[in-house]
C-alpha cells in the first residue's frame, strides 16, 4: 500500500530534502565531478601544473597491459565470489528451511560473519592461510601442496575469492532463506504427489520460483565483487602478488593514492562510476517492474 | 480405480495425539466425505493417506497394498488443495501435465490427456495463462484439472471449495460430483459443510476430535445419527435436544419441559429415573392451533424464510426449542402450542450415544 502525504506548497518538502541533498551533493556529486573533470586533465611529474587532454587518460589506461589485466583480474574475481557466495548460500539456506530442530541458533550463526569487519575478517583468514602460522597453509604445505600465496598468484587470487565470498555469504542466506520461505508449503505437497522427487522438486519447482531472489542477488554480488572489496585485498594481499591480485577498485586506489598519478585514476573512477551505474539501472528497472513469475 | 482401507490409524503431534484410531473401508469408485468441525483432524487423517503425514500407528491399504510407507510419489494418487496450490511459474498446461512429465508419458499422450481434461472442465483456452492470471474458480478447475490427467488410483479433497463465493460453490460441487460418478474414481473428500456433505458423498464419515462418530449415508446419518455430536451437527437448523427421564419401566420418558410421552418403537433399557436427552429435529415440531396435548412455547425470535419460518422459544422449565414450521406462525411475545411427537424422537443417554428399541419379538 502506497500512502501519498500531501503538503501545501513546496518549501517545506525541499526544506526537510534539504539535509539529504546537501549530504549528497557534498559526498557524490561533488568528488563525482571532481573525477570527471580530472579525467579530463594530467598533471606534470611535479605536480605543479595540469593541462587539459581530453580522452588521452581514457585512451592511455586501455591501452594499458596492466589495466587489462586488472579488467581480467576483475572478471574473474567478480564472478567467482557472486557464484560462490550465491552457491553456498543458496545450499545452506536450504539445510535451514528444511531444519526443525536448532533452527534459529543455525541461523544466527549463519548471519554473523556479515557482521565482521573486513581487517578482522581478514586477521582469521591469515590465521587459516598463512603458510608458516596458518592452519590449512602448514596443512597444505605438510602433506606436500606448496602453499604460499604470497609468491603464488594463482593462489592469492582463491584465497582473496574465499574471503570476500564468505563476508557475503550471510547477506545471500537471508534473502534465499526469506524466499525459501514464501513458497508455499502445498505447492511442494503439491509436486510430491504429482511424483516429483526432491532433486526434481528443488530444480523445477523451488528454484525457478527463487529466480527474482537469485537475480537480485546476483546483481548485488557483482556490485560488491566490484566495488566493495577494496578492504578485504588491502588487507590480504596488497593487490599482489605482482599484481594478480589487483583488481579495477583497487587499481584505482593504487594508481591515485600510491603512484599519485591522478587523471589514469580519475578516468578509472569514471568508468567504474559508469559500470555501477548501470548495474544498479539493471536492478532497479527488475524490482520496479516487479515481475516474479 | 481402487478400494481404500484405512485400520486403526492414529496419530500425534508431540504430546497431543489428534487422531485416535480410525477405521474405514472405501469401496471401488466410491465417495466418502470426511465432514466435522474445524480442528477435527479431517486433514490430518487426508494427508496420512496422501503419504504427506506419517500416522503413528496403523496401516493405509490401496487396493490392497499396504502404503503406510510409501513416499506420496509412490501411492498413485492427486489431490486437490483448498489455496488449489498451482505451481505460479507454469501454464495452466505445464501445471497439468507436470505429473505426467514426471511420469515419462509421451508428449502425445500429455497433449491428448490435458486437452481432454480441458474440454471436460471448460478450461481450453486458458491452457497458455498463468496462474495469476485466473479468476478463483478457474484455478480452482486447473487443480482439478491436474488431478483428472492422471488417472489416479485415488482423489484426495482437501475442502476444495471453500475459497469460492456461495454461488460458485455450489455449481462446482455438481460438477465434482459429476465428474466423479462419470470417471468413476475413488474419492475422499473432505469439508466442514453438512450440505456439501450430504450433496456429495456415498457415504459419511462424521469426525469429531479425532474418532470417527459416524461411517454411514446421508441419509442414514441424517436419519438416525450414531449420538448427540452427529445429530447436532448434520441438518440445519440444528437438532433440538431436550433433558428427560426413563419413566414406565423404559417404555417412555418424562420431558423436564413437561409430559411423560410413550416411546413411539418401543421400550429402552435401564431404571426409571435415568436421565436421557430427547432430541428432536426443528421440522418435525408441529403447531397444534387447537390446542390438545400442546406445550407452550415462549417465542423470542422470529426468522422468515419464505416458504417456511424458524422459530425460537423456551418451553417450560427453560428448555430451549427451534421449530421449523410451514406457514408464518407466531410472533415475538406470543405462546405457540406446539407438539413434540414421540415417532419423530432420537433418544440418546445422557452420555450422547444413541439408544435403540429394545430389541422386541416381531409384532
Ligand atoms: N503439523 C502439525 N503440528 C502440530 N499440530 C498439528 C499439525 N497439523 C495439525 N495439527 C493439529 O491437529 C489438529 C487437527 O488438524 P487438522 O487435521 O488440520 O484439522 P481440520 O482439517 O479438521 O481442521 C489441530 O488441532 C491442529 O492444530
Ligand atoms: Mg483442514
Amino acid at each position: 500500500m502506497r500512502k501519498k502525504v500531501i503538503f501545501k506548497g513546496v518549501a517545506l518538502p525541499y526544506l526537510l530534502l534539504l539535509p539529504q541533498l546537501i549530504i549528497t551533493g557534498i559526498f557524490f556529486f561533488w568528488p563525482a565531478g571532481q573525477a570527471i573533470y580530472g579525467s579530463f586533465l594530467r598533471e606534470d611529474a611535479f605536480g605543479l601544473s595540469r593541462e587539459f587532454v581530453g580522452f588521452e587518460n581514457f585512451a592511455d589506461i586501455l591501452a594499458d597491459p596492466n589495466y587489462l589485466n586488472a579488467v581480467s583480474n576483475t572478471v574473474i574475481f567478480s564472478s567467482a565470489v557472486a557464484f560462490s557466495a550465491l552457491g553456498v548460500a543458496l545450499f545452506l539456506a536450504v539445510q535451514a528451511d528444511k531444519a526443525i530442530r536448532g533452527a534459529d541458533f543455525y541461523k544466527t550463526m549463519l548471519i554473523w560473519p556479515y557482521a565482521i569487519a573486513p581487517a578482522i575478517a581478514a586477521v582469521l583468514w591469515l590465521f587459516l592461510f598463512h603458510p608458516q602460522i596458518g592452519l590449512f597453509g602448514r596443512f597444505l604445505n605438510g602433506i606436500g601442496i606448496p602453499w604460499d600465496y604470497k609468491l603464488n598468484g594463482g593462489q592469492a587470487m582463491l584465497m582473496v575469492i574465499i574471503a570476500a565470498a564468505w563476508k557475503q555469504v550471510s547477506y545471500n542466506f537471508i534473502f534465499f532463506l526469506a524466499g525459501l520461505q514464501s513458497i508455499p508449503r502445498s505447492v511442494l505437497e503439491a509436486a510430491a504427489i504429482d511424483g516429483a522427487r526432491p532433486a526434481r522438486r528443488f530444480w523445477t519447482v523451488i528454484f525457478p520460483l527463487l529466480a527474482p531472489t537469485s537475480f537480485f542477488l546476483l546483481v548485488v554480488n557483482l556490485v560488491y565483487a566490484f566495488f566493495d572489496t577494496f578492504g578485504t585485498i588491502h588487507a590480504l594481499t596488497r593487490g599482489g602478488p605482482g599484481q594478480s591480485t589487483t583488481t579495477l577498485i583497487y587499481k584505482v586506489y593504487v594508481d591515485g593514492v600510491e603512484n599519485l598519478n591522478f587523471g589514469a585514476s580519475a578516468a578509472q573512477s569514471v568508468i567504474l562510476m559508469a559500470l555501477v551505474i548501470a548495474l544498479t539501472a539493471i536492478q532497479f528497472r527488475f524490482i520496479e517492474r516487479k515481475v516474479h513469475y | 480405480m481402487a478400494t481404500l482401507s484405512l485400520s486403526g490409524i492414529r496419530k500425534s503431534f508431540g504430546q497431543t495425539e489428534v487422531l485416535h484410531g480410525i477405521e474405514l473401508d472405501v469401496a471401488d469408485g466410491e465417495m466418502i466425505v470426511v465432514v466435522g468441525a474445524s480442528g477435527c483432524g479431517k486433514s490430518t487423517l487426508l494427508r496420512i493417506v496422501a503419504g504427506l503425514e506419517t500416522p503413528t500407528s496403523g496401516t493405509v491399504r490401496i487396493d490392497g497394498r499396504d502404503v503406510t510407507k510409501l513416499e506420496p510419489a509412490d501411492r498413485d494418487i492427486a489431490m486437490v488443495f483448498q489455496n488449489y496450490a498451482l505451481y505460479p511459474h507454469m501454464s495452466v498446461f505445464e501445471n497439468m501435465a507436470y505429473g505426467l512429465r514426471i511420469r515419462g508419458l509421451p508428449m502425445v499422450e500429455i497433449r491428448k490427456r490435458v486437452a481432454e481434461a480441458a474440454e471436460m472442465l471448460e478450461i481450453g483456452p486458458l491452457l497458455e495463462r498463468k496462474p495469476r492470471q485466473l479468476s478463483g474458480g478457474q484455478r480452482q478447475r486447473v487443480a482439478m484439472g491436474r488431478a483428472i490427467v492422471r488417472e489416479p488410483k485415488l482423489f484426495l479433497f482437501d475442502e476444495p471449495l471453500s475459497n469460492l463465493d456461495a454461488k460458485l460453490r455450489v455449481q462446482m460441487r455438481a460438477e465434482i460430483r459429476r465428474l466423479q460418478k462419470r470417471l468413476g474414481v475413488t474419492s475422499l473428500f473432505v469439508t466442514h459443510d453438512q450440505v456439501e456433505a450430504m450433496t456429495l458423498g456415498d457415504r459419511l464419515v462424521v469426525m469429531h476430535k479425532g474418532r470417527a462418530a459416524q461411517v454411514a449415508s446421508p441419509m442414514e446419518v441424517w436419519g438416525v445419527p450414531a449420538d448427540t455430536y452427529v445429530a447436532g451437527f448434520i441438518g440445519s437448523p440444528a437438532m433440538n435436544f431436550l433433558s428427560a427421564t426413563l419413566v414406565q419401566g423404559g417404555g417412555g420418558a418424562q420431558l423436564k419441559a413437561g409430559p411423560a410421552l410413550p416411546f413411539a418403537d418401543g421400550p429402552r433399557p435401564g431404571e426409571d429415573g435415568t436421565k436421557l436427552v430427547i432430541g428432536i429435529r426443528p421440522e418435525h415440531v408441529q403447531h397444534l392451533p387447537d390446542g390438545a396435548g400442546a406445550l407452550p412455547l415462549a417465542v423470542d425470535l422470529v426468522e422468515p424464510l419464505g416458504s417456511e419460518t424458524v422459530i425460537h422459544g423456551r418451553l417450560p422449565g427453560e428448555e430451549v426449542l427451534v421449530a421449523r414450521l410451514p406457514l408464518a406462525a407466531g410472533a415475538i411475545g406470543e405462546v405457540l402450542p406446539v407438539g413434540l411427537p414421540p415417532a419423530s424422537w432420537h433418544v440418546f443417554s445422557a452420555e450422547g450415544a444413541r439408544l435403540p428399541a429394545r430389541a422386541t419379538a416381531p409384532a
